[in-house]
């Protein structure tokens, strides 16, 4: 019979004992407010911060969406370990025709392309661009990126085979260079040679956070032709059937460069395949330690609230010696003492941390309308409203305990002769 | 036998001096007793009072309360034998100045383990059995200083307790008041409960059946009070004395 009736006597103990120290709270209000300001102010910056992440996160996000989250990059890697650690650059790159039959040889890749960046000079007439982005290019790469021709032809299987001098450009180099808005048919210099112009390809998606991107002037020319110019080191990209079997794209990608790059069963690979959801992990890290570093600040504001809620926590035990020490004479055990002041600690930073995410959400609602910060998408993720509050209490819980502990030992006779 | 009080000593040491607070007290008490416990100021009484409040333990000797050894108990179970056996009045009254008379009266139900079952309904019984039921909702502020120690009182005797405890219980009353509260401790011992009361005023011992003369620590004498208890005629000699003490 007691058994079943310990834990509801219990539940009206702690109900009682919480709405006890909301009267104690209630009666020393200003005490109360000053005493969880430190607290106030860590839970709302580190739930703001946290807020602040998720609203670029899911920015990312968006941005990763527009640029295709199916696709493979394949670049080489020096392992750090096996016989390749220190092989030079020259050994580990990629050559054209490790790469022949891909698409055939894995199901799960859609299209393919081989990529080779370099930066030149791009003269036509009496304009010219230094240091314009010059890139080989195959014809998959245009559904790869998204970016279409809108003028002109994209490379025809002719022009790849054929090492020909020809090229696409972007908008801004056109411009740059004061071509005519259709400028088919027109011819620039690339260093000392002579490029035909066959096609515009639509600029690239501009995204804020990557501002690299499609930036400047651009030039592409057939991937052969770029190999054979420049002979710049070369990257892959792959774009996966779907989103879902990127996984499997990788996988099998990784197998087939394994075999036309002959390692050895125990050799590391001499490449990554990178997806662009890693980029979203990278993120995720960054995020992390930017998130570790504001909660170790909010830790220190929240160190410096709890030992205010510790001070004030002992004047009150000091305040209320008679009471204790009457509710010592008529029954109450030190347990029950301890819990009391425990619970009136734990209250006090609780509200301190409920008052600190009603300033967090504040700040969130302020930084969702600032223009040009990225962050409209802010917001506090349920997880976080239940860390802070559950840190703030666990402060409540740490530095009542000394006071509480001070107050359950009072001798009930000194305390009751206490003035 | 009620209480049982065998061989008690109390000792402090203050310093590098000795203090023998109690000196050897046996004490037999048995139920429906109204003892009154007198004696100059540090003969010890309230060092007695506190061990029979189970406040304080002796340094050596026995404290049989109701058939429980008492004396080697730990802090949580003398704070059940305070909660359920003991019923504590004090001379400064003690009442939470935040709560209604109702609330002070049903502290103690906090702390006992059936106290949450007709809570309000145990206190209002109480209130009315030293004629406050009407006071129930005035805070302390609002209450004379007799109403104030009858609050205590009820307070005291919430838990049904096996003895009621008052150290000077009087001592923060006038005359008119203290006439109140001793008719009512005698109307409390003719319905059967036990009281000790601590006194240094002789008229107010007189109430009681039996006094005890408190010297050193020691129990100097033991007596019981022949006639039966006229309240009305100890506080006319507190009130000559009153009036004196203004002249």
């Amino acid at each position: 019979m007691s058994l079943l009736r310990t834990p509801f006597y219990l539940a009206r103990f702690l109900l009682q004992s919480i709405l006890l120290a909301l009267g104690q709270i209630w009666m020393n209000k200003t005490r109360s407010v000053l005493t969880t300001t430190g607290i106030v102010i860590g839970v709302a910056a580190v739930t703001a911060v946290i807020a602040a992440l998720t609203g670029l996160r899911s920015n990312i996000l968006g941005e990763f969406e527009a640029l295709g989250t199916n696709k493979l990059y394949i670049i080489p890697y020096r392992p750090d370990t096996g016989r390749f650690q220190h092989a030079s650059g020259r050994t580990l790159r990629f050559t054209p025709d490790q790469f022949d039959g891909l698409v055939e040889h894995c199901p799960s890749v859609a299209g393919f392309t081989l990529l080779a960046d370099a930066a030149d000079k791009v003269i036509r007439g009496d304009r010219s661009i230094d240091g314009a982005r010059i890139t080989g290019i195959q014809p998959a790469w245009h559904e790869i990126e998204n970016r279409t021709v809108t003028l002109g032809r994209p490379f025809s299987l002719l022009d790849e085979q054929r090492a020909a001098y020809v090229c696409l450009i972007n908008p801004e180099t056109r411009d740059q260079l004061r071509l005519d808005r259709d400028c088919n048919g027109q011819s620039i210099y690339i260093g000392n040679r002579r490029f035909l112009i066959v096609g515009v390809v639509e600029p690239a998606v501009q995204s804020a956070l990557f501002l690299n991107q499609g930036e400047g002037a651009e030039v592409f020319v057939p991937f052969r032709t770029h190999w054979n110019v420049w002979q710049s080191r070369l990257i892959a990209i792959a774009a996966s059937q779907s989103p879902d079997v990127s996984d499997d794209a990788r996988a099998e990608v990784r197998f087939f460069l394994r075999q036309t790059r002959e390692l050895k069963p125990d050799d590391p690979d001499t490449f990554r395949i990178e997806v662009i959801e890693q980029y979203l992990r990278q993120f995720d890290r960054v995020a992390a330690t930017i998130t570790m570093v504001a909660g170790a600040i909010v830790g220190v504001s929240l160190l410096v609230g709890g030992v205010g809620i510790m001070n004030i926590m002992l004047v009150s035990v000091s305040e209320r010696t008679r009471e204790i020490g009457l509710r010592k004479a008529v029954g109450a055990r030190p347990a029950a003492i301890l819990f009391q002041f425990l619970i009136e600690a734990v209250t006090l930073c609780s509200l301190g941390g409920l008052l600190g995410i009603a300033g967090g959400w504040a700040l969130t609602l302020l930084m969702a309308v600032l223009p040009g910060a990225q962050l409209d998408k802010a917001y506090i993720p349920l997880w976080a409203i239940a860390v802070a509050f559950g840190f703030s209490a666990l402060v409540g819980v740490f530095f009542g305990m000394f006071p509480a502990f001070k107050a359950a030992g009072l001798d009930p006779i000194e305390a009751l002769r206490h003035e | 036998m009620l209480i049982r009080l065998t061989g008690i000593k109390k000792i402090y040491q203050v310093g590098v001096e000795t203090i023998h607070a109690l000196d050897g007290v046996d004490l037999q008490v048995d139920a429906n007793e109204f003892v009154a416990i007198m004696g100059p100021s540090g003969s010890g009484k309230s060092t007695l009072m506190n061990i029979l409040g189970c406040l304080d333990r002796p340094t050596h000797g026995t404290y049989e309360l109701a058939g429980e050894q008492t004396s080697r108990m730990g802090g949580s179970a003398l704070a059940r034998v305070r909660n359920q056996r003991i019923g504590f009045v004090f001379q400064s009254f003690e009442l939470m100045p935040r709560f209604s008379a109702v609330r002070n009266v049903a502290l103690p139900l906090t702390y006992s383990p059936d106290g949450w079952s007709n809570r309000r309904r145990k206190a209002l019984d109480a209130l009315a059995r030293v004629n406050l039921a009407d006071r129930a909702a005035h805070r302390p502020n609002q209450l004379s200083g007799g109403q104030k120690q009858r609050v205590a009182i009820a307070r005291a005797l919430i838990n049904q307790p096996d003895i009621l405890l008052a150290d000077e219980p009087t001592g923060n009353l006038d005359s008119r008041t203290t006439e109140d509260i001793l008719k009512l401790l005698v109307q409390l011992h003719r319905e059967g409960q036990t009281i000790i009361i601590v006194t240094h005023e002789r008229d107010v011992a007189a109430c009681a059946q039996r006094v005890i003369h408190m010297h050193d620590g020691r129990i100097h004498s033991d007596q019981p009070v022949e006639q039966d208890p006229d309240v009305g005629s100890v506080v006319a000699a507190k009130r000559q004395r009153d009036s004196q003490e203004a002249v």
